[in-house]
């Protein structure tokens, strides 16, 4: 019998479910392939000691007690991002436009910080700040949010545009309000008054927002898995047709998420700007917007395990500007050692999945 | 037919999904001049099988040879190669081109489509298919598409055909057409397996039958030799009674009723005219037509999911109160009072919600009780467990998604859930279509226990036979209209059949 005829090298087919055990042993696998991947190209391209390399990765989060603060910091907002858009994306509602909304948010408590800094007390500063730079987030989607409901425009490109939009005004609103006159910049905002500026706990500069992101975190946890709203938002994201069956108004609830989903955003800028960085820039959200897709998907939209996916992007991307500087190569190659990490973390879902059967193997043979 | 090589003869073959064994060490022959029906219920591997013979699975373990000789068969094509075609149940045509481009689909060489037709028409009339070549698939009923998809397979050379359940979406006329298409095939010499739930048809149509239970081949003989009872119990594996209770209804009331009821889609069709009736309480009222005479919609409107242009839906109270349906949506029905339950006809696309687990899909009728925010889970977990136990649900636990159940238990849990309100009008559209005999009596007995409790049932059926023992009276539509009301008892199938295809039935002879 000709052999070569028998069967193809190998096929490719659907597990069943695997114990957690194994899951955690692929994923982990595959992230120990993903190092020494790494290493090797390291070696090849730079010629530096992968080991070293790797060493400076950790250093870039946990070097100093800054650098941990500044880790902590990090995941915080980027979590804060992620939360916010996590509820459009279990409704299946892709809201790219986490940028823009909290950009909106951003301006808004800068609006009120700088307009508002000569005729209210503090407190009444910071809590026009709260209310004004939610709403802005939530605006900011809602617009997007109700043209879907209305005339099934497509959210994507729209929160998208958004972004732009966004974008455009506060850079408009930063020569506006510039700061010394000439600089195109707005500076520190009451950087003598501290007005507007969230207290800080203790000598932690950065507490109040770890704590803040935090219950939002939780917040968000219960929300989707034991209220009504988030058993809504879940039904309607399987299968609109099945939430019109059982008398769920669709348009509602798409409406209504997208505006939590906007607002949490706007929180976000809220803490940038408020507590963080007392300033507005055209990029003080730092990309977040479209990280955070990532740190969603990676988690499988679960608050929770968001928080060890928001973790492992900070991580990296420190990491990456920590070697950037050590070794004095681009910053580039620690985004290319990050890509290639993520690429085999993504990957080891593949194997999670599906099985590969190679040819000859249980099988007898003749 | 004793010392024929077997056009095909699959040895041990064994697949499994994960950790389901789907075929397990089957063997089957298949013989050329021979209509072989294979019989089993659902999930017993029988579509599996064939994928594997047709080059979409590729089997775990086994061999497989063709006149004797050993093959590999790892894609279609390579099945196409050895004369192998399949008919799947759901039509792979593309809908803008005509019959015959879509035939050409693929092939390689010169496109010819002149040459094309010449050569379709021959097949055609060798056969008795009615094909136009020139005609597009958009205007063509389901049975047009479905006799291009055989006349595709039989351009391509195919002498061992295989047809996933051909009957399911054709009206009695068309199929007893088909049969006599694949005879006359089977009498070119060609081996044609089918693949169907419906006794009558085995034993009308095929030479042998062979049987499937559980992945595992239970056996096969002449169909003149055996019994559609004993068939079944091969299939269940313990004996199955093969009656449908009716019972006579009791103090019937009326408790739906439609008039001048009209219907267009969004593109301006008109998919309901006119339709007018009544449903009583403690009655099955049962709806035949083709696939597509507007049977969706006319459920869809009562259960207040349709926009309506005409007409009105009232529901009749026990005291008589009437209560105006139309224009409310299944909420607003609902907080007046009315207990609807609806079964429709896409159970993991509208009834259920796929990946979500038993427990959570009870919740969807229910999750808005209480005025807390947060859902009870509570009770849904309780009645998932009660509707798995009364129901003889199969399934690992009640937190497993819905979509990892059989097409039987799907139904069992969707019914479940639908029954457990307590309606006083139960919708069900082919609420045992795909479901194997064991479940699809289950679910009349369900069916029937409601009737006897005063609900008013409407039950739109596809399986005449079914729906002549089962119903009380017949409405049948034909293209969105009525074509008469019959009563059940005492129908005759030929008569309901012409009612289908022509507005009040009255045949040309």
């Amino acid at each position: 019998m000709n052999k070569a005829q028998r069967s193809p090298l190998f096929h490719i087919s659907k597990r069943g479910s695997l114990p957690w055990y194994a899951v955690w042993g692929i994923r982990g696998g595959s992230l120990l392939v993903a190092l020494v991947f790494c290493g090797v190209i390291t070696s090849l391209v730079t010629g530096e000691n992968p080991l070293q390399v790797y060493a400076a990765i950790f250093e870039g989060s946990f070097g100093t007690t800054r650098k941990f603060w500044v880790l902590l910091q990090n995941i915080s907002m980027l979590l804060c991002v992620s939360l916010a858009v996590t509820p459009a994306f279990r409704m299946r509602c892709w809201n790219l436009g986490g940028e823009g909304q909290a950009l909106a948010g951003a301006l808004a408590a800068a609006a009120c910080m700088i307009c508002l800094r000569n005729s209210l007390p503090n407190w009444a500063v910071i809590l026009l700040m709260i209310v004004t730079s939610i709403l802005a987030g939530a605006i900011w989607a809602g617009i997007p949010a109700f043209f879907k409901a209305k005339w099934n425009t497509n959210e994507t490109l729209f929160t998208l545009m958004m972004n732009y939009v966004a974008t455009q005004l506060v850079a408009y609103y930063c020569v506006v309000w510039e700061s010394p006159k000439g600089s195109g910049q707005i500076g520190i905002i009451n950087p003598n008054t501290h007005i507007g500026w969230f207290p800080q706990i203790g000598p932690y500069k950065y507490l109040l927002n770890i704590l803040i992101v935090a219950a939002v975190c939780i917040a968000m946890y219960v929300y989707l898995s034991y209220s009504k709203h988030g058993y809504e938002i879940a039904v309607v994201g399987e299968s609109e047709r099945t939430a019109r069956y059982v008398g769920i108004k669709v348009n509602r609830v798409i409406i209504r998420t997208m505006l939590l989903s906007g607002a949490l955003c706007g929180l976000a800028g809220l803490l940038l700007v408020g507590s963080t960085n007392h300033t507005l820039t055209p990029n003080i959200v730092e990309g977040r917007g479209f990280t955070a897709v990532m740190v969603s998907w990676l988690a499988k939209f679960n608050p929770i395990w968001m928080i060890l996916t928001s973790f492992l992007l900070v991580f990296l991307g420190r990491g990456a500007g920590e070697i950037a500087t050590n070794f004095s190569l681009n910053q580039s190659f620690g985004d290319i050692l990050t890509g290639i990490i993520l690429f085999f973390i993504i990957g080891s879902e593949f194997f999670i999945n599906y099985e590969i059967h190679f040819r000859g193997s249980g099988k007898k043979e003749g | 037919m004793d010392n024929k090589i077997p056009a095909v003869q699959m040895r041990d073959i064994t697949k499994r999904f994960g950790s389901v064994l789907a075929n397990d060490k089957v063997w089957l022959n298949i013989y050329r001049g021979e209509i072989l029906a294979l019989l089993g219920e659902n999930g017993s591997g029988k579509t599996t099988l064939m994928n594997m013979l047709s080059g979409i699975y590729f089997p775990d373990e086994g061999t497989i040879a063709i006149d004797g000789k050993e093959v590999v068969i790892r894609s279609p094509k390579d099945a196409f190669d050895l004369g192998i075609g399949m008919i799947h149940q759901h039509f792979k045509l593309v809908d803008v081109l005509t019959a015959a481009e879509n035939i050409v689909l693929g092939l390689p060489g010169k496109l010819d489509l002149k040459a094309a037709a010449e050569k379709i028409r021959g097949i055609c009339s060798a056969y008795g298919f009615e094909v136009d070549p020139d005609q597009k698939i958009y205007d063509m009923s389901v049975s047009q598409k479905q006799t291009v998809e055989i006349v595709k397979v039989l351009y391509r050379g195919a002498d061992i055909l295989i047809l996933d359940e051909p009957t399911a979406v054709l009206t009695p006329q068309e199929t007893e057409k088909l049969f006599a298409v694949l005879r006359n095939m089977r009498n070119d010499g060609k081996a044609v397996v089918i693949i169907t739930h419906k006794m009558h048809e085995v034993e009308e149509l095929s030479d042998r039958v062979a049987v499937l239970r559980h992945g595992q081949f239970i056996g096969d003989m002449p169909t003149a030799k055996t019994s559609a009872q004993e068939m079944t119990n091969m299939m269940v594996g313990h004996p199955v009674v093969l009656n449908i209770k009716r019972p006579e209804p009791v103090n019937p009331r009326p408790r739906i009723e439609v008039e001048g009821l009209t219907v267009r889609s969004i593109d301006g069709y008109l998919k309901l005219e006119d339709v007018s009736f009544t449903a009583y309480s403690g009655e099955i009222l049962g709806i035949a037509g083709i696939s597509g005479s507007g049977q969706k919609e006319l459920l869809e409107s009562i259960a207040g999911l349709q926009p309506v242009e005409a007409g009105s839906i009232c529901y009749i109270e026990d005291d008589g109160r009437r209560e105006q349906l139309l224009g409310k949506d299944p909420l607003s029905i609902a907080q007046m009072g009315v207990s609807l339950s609806f079964v429709p006809e896409d159970r993991l696309g509208m009834g259920l919600v796929g990946n979500m687990d038993l427990a959570d899909n009870m919740m969807l009728r229910s999750f808005r009780s209480g005025k807390s925010m947060f859902t009870d889970r509570k009770t849904p977990h309780t009645l998932a467990e009660t509707v798995v136990h009364d129901l003889e649900v199969s399934t690992p636990s009640v937190s497993t998604p819905v979509r990892r159940l059989s097409g039987g238990n799907v139904q069992k849990v969707l019914v479940g859930r639908e029954i457990s309100s307590a309606p006083t009008v139960l919708l069900t559209a082919y609420a045992v279509r795909g479901l194997d005999i064991n479940s699809s009596y289950t679910i009349y007995d369900l069916i029937n226990r409601q009737k006897e409790q005063g609900v008013a049932v409407i039950y739109v059926g596809e399986d005449l036979d079914v729906l002549l023992e089962l119903a009380d009276r017949i409405l049948v539509l034909c293209g969105g209209k009525v074509s008469g009301i019959v009563p059940g008892r005492g129908a005759k199938k030929r008569d309901v059949g012409l009612m289908m295809t022509k507005l009040g039935g009255k045949s040309d002879e």
